[in-house]
């Protein structure tokens, strides 16, 4: 333990940390709480510090102001049909990169890494004119399908399979007669399941939490997904804040619970790029 | 003799099919890589590339997209020029700068310390029950995120207020916030002064973690070997982190600029919520880019006038990043690795 550290006793070490973790989950804890609280308890003074019991009220009102399940299966449809996608397609071009040599290659590769450079605010305006003429437009397709081949994830992918597959593994499979597509399906894909399950984290996640695409992309309030609905209510004349912070939580909820199972395969697939690269 | 030309004919045409079968053999062998990777070239051209071309197009147009393609007329540079006429791009560019810089300082000036807190005094489940805690704002939708800022930040009664309020009445630490009461309400997104901080107080609270968890990882590649050998040199405590430590994670300082920059300068959601959607706020004070990109395409629905910002964006963000490489890169990458 280097000195700096060492210095210092370990109650004061814990005690900086211990800040950093309440400033964290303070946001998480007080919408838990302003979920069960009126309107009037939350905006009264001194604020209330603990659980309400206006619960039932506020669920009941949510419902009132939006679909709330039917906007929250709409996220989980387009989250979940979007990360299978990409996991199929992404695993599918890496493996065209990795395993083959044809002219045009490095070109195609390095013309995929600048477009990673691409900031998607430069998209943003030809993407929904291109959404707008294939007639895409307040689909939930257009929310899941154009990222299923994304740059992120073949490179991902790709850098995967070059250090767990060799070159002798794909000949081998080839001299047993064995066809492209099935070296990739059978012998290749359980080969690479750990970068398939940080894509699929990563896609999902970036799903899920999406509102600039839903925002310009969905007009039907039908079709809204959980961000597109909850900052829709924002506005509304007044707003039942209750009812909007219970929304809130219970959209975070699916990621948190999710966190505490996943956190050490959450927190590596989405540092990927940074601790690999 | 004819017997013979016969049988040559025979192994020609054999030949010329075999030649034929192994001609199509290669054909599909060539093809087959192009098979593999056409989701992403199809998908590419379709929603990036011809998208980019068309938008370079369509920045020389005035264009709302109600009317229809037949809408659209030549402007040649019009847009630009209206673009960079036009206040309220400079007031986003201004405040996206603001934000860039006072949200992305921070960050790292708190998440370096702390992740070399957290690698080298603590191990096993504590550290990670800390880092993964601080972790979570990440994964945190930020529509959501900001909806509950926008509630703590509340003018009326808000809890930010509130225990500000609290604190001035508090015995020794009051005497620091004595102004409380004379400033109440304050207006954290009511206020031209006050807006940016608000937001660049939910920035910060966000990707801190993000970033605690890229140096935790640059502070564990350093060998413990290292420590020792400075120690023995005469190294202090605070030399070891700032001479021994802290050049070895370069690498990863110099790719949490990059992520930290590159998205930066594109803050859409946290100021569109905290402002409600509403023209950036106050006097427009959180009116990043992105934003007025959003309310000049689909607020005022041209298209032209939009596409034509992009590409002003585009420049700038290509700027700053080639600023950043220009004087960071080298020493980023001589690190280790």
């Amino acid at each position: 333990m280097p000195a700096l550290t060492r210095s210092l006793p370990a109650v004061s070490k814990h005690a900086v940390m211990i800040v950093g973790v309440l400033v964290t989950i303070f946001p998480f804890v007080w919408v838990a709480m302003m979920g069960t609280h009126t309107r009037s308890e939350i905006y009264s003074s001194p604020p209330p510090f603990y659980f309400g019991d206006n619960l039932i009220s506020n669920y009941e009102r949510l419902l009132e102001i939006m679909p709330f399940w039917l906007v929250l299966w709409n996220s989980l449809y387009v989250s979940v049909l979007g990360t299978i996608g990409a996991v199929f397609f992404c695993s599918m071009c890496a493996y065209g990169f990795f395993a083959y040599q044809f002219r045009g290659k490095n070109v195609i590769f390095g013309i995929m890494i600048a477009s990673m450079m691409v900031p998607p605010v430069l998209t943003l305006i030809p993407f929904f004119l291109t959404v707008r003429f294939l007639g895409i437009l307040d689909t939930h397709f257009a929310l899941w399908f154009p990222g299923v081949a994304n740059a992120f994830g073949i490179f991902l992918i790709r850098q995967y399979m070059t250090t767990s597959i060799t070159r002798d593994l794909l000949d081998a499979a080839k001299v047993d007669g064995a066809s492209d597509f099935r070296i990739y399906w059978s012998v290749v894909l359980p080969l690479i399941k750990p970068a398939l399950a940080t894509l699929a984290i990563v896609m999902f996640i970036g799903l899920w939490n999406n509102f600039l695409t839903p925002l310009i992309v969905l007009s039907t309030p039908e079709k809204y997904v959980l961000t597109l609905a909850l900052r829709s209510v924002q506005s509304l004349a007044n707003s039942p804040w209750g009812a909007i912070m219970l929304g809130t939580f219970l959209s975070m909820v699916p990621l948190l619970v999710a966190f505490l199972f996943f956190s050490k395969q959450m927190m590596a697939g989405l540092t990927a790029g940074a601790v690999k690269g | 003799m004819t017997d013979v030309t016969s049988n040559s004919a025979a192994a020609a045409s054999l030949s010329a099919e075999r030649r034929a079968r192994r001609r199509k053999r290669a054909f599909r062998k060539a093809l087959m890589p192009w098979l593999f990777i056409s989701p992403y070239l199809v998908l590419f051209l379709v929603f990036t590339a011809f998208p980019l071309l068309f938008s370079v197009y369509l920045s020389f147009q005035e264009w709302n997209p109600v009317t229809g393609l037949s809408g659209m007329s030549f402007v040649g540079l019009a847009n630009y020029a209206q673009a960079i006429t036009d206040p309220w791009l400079w007031k986003s560019l201004y405040n996206t700068v603001w934000l860039a810089i006072a949200t992305g300082i921070p960050q790292h000036v708190i998440a370096i310390p702390i992740a070399y807190l957290l690698v080298t005094a603590f191990r096993g489940s504590f550290r990670h029950l800390y880092t993964a805690t601080m972790f979570i704002p990440f994964i945190t939708s930020t529509v959501a995120i900001s909806l509950i800022f926008y509630t703590i930040y509340s003018s009326n009664n808000g809890i930010l207020n509130q225990w500000l309020l609290g604190l001035s009445s508090v015995p020794v630490i009051g005497a620091l916030f004595a102004w409380v009461p004379d400033a109440m309400p304050i207006r954290w997104l009511g206020s031209s002064d006050l807006l940016k901080p608000a937001i660049a107080m939910v920035v910060i609270w966000k990707y801190t973690g993000f970033n605690i968890v890229i140096y935790s990882a640059g502070f564990l590649t350093v060998s413990k070997d290292l420590y020792d050998a400075a120690k023995v040199d005469g190294c202090n405590a605070w030399q070891q982190f700032w001479h021994v430590a802290l050049p070895m994670i370069r690498p990863f300082i110099f790719f949490a600029l990059t992520l930290t920059i590159i998205g930066n300068l594109q803050l859409f959601e946290e100021p569109f919520i905290l402002t409600a959607g509403d023209s950036g706020g106050v006097s427009q004070a959180g009116l990043t880019a992105s934003y007025y990109l959003y309310l000049v395409g689909w607020e005022w629905l041209e298209m032209g006038s939009a596409a034509a910002i992009s590409w002003i964006l585009f420049a700038f963000i290509a700027l700053a990043t080639s600023v950043h490489f220009y004087f960071n890169a080298r020493e980023g990458l001589e690190g280790h690795n």
